[in-house]
């Protein structure tokens, strides 16, 4: 996994309470094997016609947001099923990080799996955010390290995060080669329990 | 004397492999289910880093969410056929047990897992799918993890996880006639909304969950992630004890008595305490119709949906303003008044053996209205055996049901079983996303008995008057 420490990027607002799974990636997107290639079917029935031809009323196909890569959500973003191809499809299209006021924790946990920084705001902040990327280019610099997120004006807001999750995201580390390191602990507990 | 402690705290403490202070806890899994979406990619993460599975014994996995349900073995999509291929490689190269597409145990795996005993109360339970949550039921910890979780626990059979807070969900009272587990879940999103079990483990307790089979608790636990719960679960009883018992992968003769005295000792102790707890009384409650685009738009059979001038914010007024356009609805609109084409029985949530047998029920000795396509898509093999042997499936057809083979079909419509654009679909499952059915489908989520009646008056309809012999 590519480490992230510090991302500036464009900013996209969607401006929409309870964004599930099933609309981040639609289900008929999910029967490829690979982990690579689903940034084409993001918000796929959002995005696209019928006959597979980009829908005006859809924010992200506007001109403007063209390489955005800090995407900012309302409530509850990520709720629904457990499908890490929601964050593949992000990553895939060059999110690297979500601004939310919460959100459904199996997609959180799964970001960081990923290369993606998920970062909750209050609700008024990311309103603020949104109205800001919805007026004009905005840009944002998440810095992950310090646990900041700032504008190039005077906005600058802090966040929290586990420990544990920045120091994987900071470093990139393979999540199953540390686990691994604690080997002999899972042998003593198997033991322990008997089978 | 010791502390008490609820059936969460126990569960999460016998499985501590690993606890140090700023780090998530590394628990054990006693149980790994695997099905053919999100494994591969995990697989595949294992083979590229050479490394292996770590306790097949411990894994088991099925074909569900693709399969096709008519015609079993004509699969037209080719992505769908080498995805069902490469997990049956998959479990051959890694020596993990399969109940394929022919095999008799193949099911929707959170209908497997309790038919076969696998799941049992105290296991720590996940699998690549949120709805890993209905194991629960059981007084187990089970929940939702990601494709990268998967090739963790593969691996390594543990997982890292902050501990959530826990949630009392407390049921007074007892359901009425012809309201069900169903209608309780869906009633308890309704009011509390779906994000109000985010960062909690919720257990049900109360007069109306004791009161409730396996398989009602079943349907409860199921759609606690709808709720945003991490798990949902209920302290094991007799009830869940007499379920398992002669299970094949229960304990068996005297093993069995040992176990359940165990499994005893996990129910939340008195004087317990919680983070938080909400109550709802269970006879308030009528069957329930969702109206929306998320399980928590949700309203009794006897109402009308809402209007977006009643929202208390803009937000939720946008929310319901969209939810109504995609679904075709007008603003305070009776529920009762909307015409449904499609009726579908089955999924993780209702496709057990007493859900169809209560369907049937109503629609026994009657038919399906002339513009209603309905099937019935049994949870597993031996369920559809099950239901064959009782008649179920010539009370289905003779009224006009299709009749299906097992898997997660409609629920999400990665098969051919699909609700067509701006179609209306009366179904068992649990969720009403956009799209979830079909590309512009709309879902209303119902209760079997519930489905059935609107399968027969091609409407919406109270239950409870509904001319039937038999509602309990």
């Amino acid at each position: 996994m590519e480490p992230l420490r510090i991302h500036k990027g464009l900013v996209y607002p969607l401006n929409r309470t309870n964004v599930d799974t099933d609309q981040i990636i639609p289900k008929q997107f999910l029967k490829r094997i690979e982990r690579k290639g689903f940034g084409q079917f993001l918000f796929y029935n959002w995005r696209f016609n019928d006959d597979g031809q980009p829908r005006e009323d859809f924010s992200l196909n506007d001109k403007k947001y063209e390489g955005a890569s800090i995407l900012v959500a309302g409530e509850n973003f990520g709720c629904g099923s457990s499908r890490e191809h929601a964050p593949w499809a992000l990553e895939d299209y060059g999110f690297k990080v979500v601004l939310a006021p919460s959100f459904a924790d199996i997609f959180y946990n799964n970001c960081f799996k990923n290369g993606i920084l998920p970062v909750t705001l209050k609700e008024d902040i990311i309103q603020h955010l949104i109205e800001k990327a919805e007026m004009e280019a905005y840009e944002l610099t998440v810095n992950l390290e310090e646990q900041t997120v700032r504008d190039s004006e005077e906005l600058q807001e802090t966040f929290e995060i586990s420990s544990y999750q920045k120091e994987m995201l900071l470093n990139g580390w393979d999540e199953i080669a540390v686990t691994l390191k604690q080997a002999d602990k899972i042998d003593q507990f198997e033991q322990n329990i008997g089978k | 004397m010791e502390k008490p402690q609820t059936i969460i705290d126990k569960i999460w403490q016998r499985h501590i492999v690993d606890q140090e202070p700023d780090k998530p806890d590394l628990l054990y899994i006693d149980l790994h289910l695997v099905h053919e979406v999100t494994s591969p990619q995990a697989f595949e993460g294992l083979r590229m880093k050479g490394r292996k599975v770590r306790r097949p014994d411990r894994t088991y996995a099925t074909m569900d969410h693709n399969v096709p349900t008519i015609h079993r073995h004509v699969i037209k999509d080719q992505i769908s056929k080498t995805q069902m291929e490469t997990l049956k490689q998959n479990c051959e190269e890694f020596a993990i047990p399969l109940a394929d597409i022919d095999h008799p145990d193949q099911g929707i795996v959170h209908v497997i897992g309790p038919q076969l005993g696998l799941t049992q109360p105290g296991k720590t339970i996940v699998c690549g799918d949120s709805h890993t949550s209905t194991h629960g039921a059981f007084g187990a910890l089970a929940f939702g993890i990601g494709t990268s979780e998967v090739e963790h626990v593969l691996a390594t059979q543990t997982i890292w996880q902050q501990k959530p807070k826990t949630l009392n969900v407390k049921v007074n009272g007892n359901l009425g006639k012809g309201v069900t587990a169903k209608d309780l879940i869906l009633a308890i999103i309704a009011k509390h909304g779906v994000r109000f079990g985010t960062g909690y483990i919720i257990e049900y307790t109360g007069e109306a969950i004791r009161n409730l089979s396996m398989e009602g608790r079943m349907t409860i636990c199921n759609m606690s992630i709808e709720a945003g719960a991490r798990a949902g679960l209920i302290s094991p009883d007799e009830t869940t004890f007499e379920y398992l018992r002669g299970k094949r992968h229960s304990p068996q003769g005297e093993d069995f008595d040992t176990a359940v005295e165990e499994w005893c000792t996990l129910a939340t102790d008195e004087g317990a305490t919680y983070d938080a707890t909400v109550e709802i009384d269970a006879e308030e409650i009528e069957p329930q119709v969702t109206w929306g685009t998320n399980p928590s738009m949700c309203i009794p059979v006897s109402e009308s949906v809402p209007n977006p001038d009643d929202a208390t914010t803009p937000n939720e007024k946008e929310a319901i303003e969209r939810a109504l356009d995609y679904m075709g609805l007008a603003p305070n609109q009776p529920i009762s008044s909307v015409e449904i084409e499609h009726v579908f029985i089955g999924s993780c949530t209702n496709s057990r053996l007493s859900d169809l047998q209560k369907a049937a029920k109503i629609v026994h000795g009657k038919k399906v209205k002339d513009t209603v396509r309905a099937m019935v898509v049994p949870g597993s093999h031996s369920v559809k055996a099950a239901a064959e042997q009782e008649g179920l499936d010539v009370i289905f057809q003779q009224a006009g049901f299709e009749w299906r083979d097992a898997g997660c079909s409609m629920c999400l419509a990665m098969n051919d079983d699909v609700v067509p654009p701006g179609e209306r679909c009366a179904s068992t499952s649990n969720r009403n996303f956009e799209g979830r059915q079909g590309n512009g489908a709309r879902t209303h989520l119902v209760s079997p008995e519930m489905a059935a009646a609107a399968a027969i008056e091609g409407r919406f309809v109270d239950v409870r008057q509904m001319d039937s012999p038999v509602l309990s």
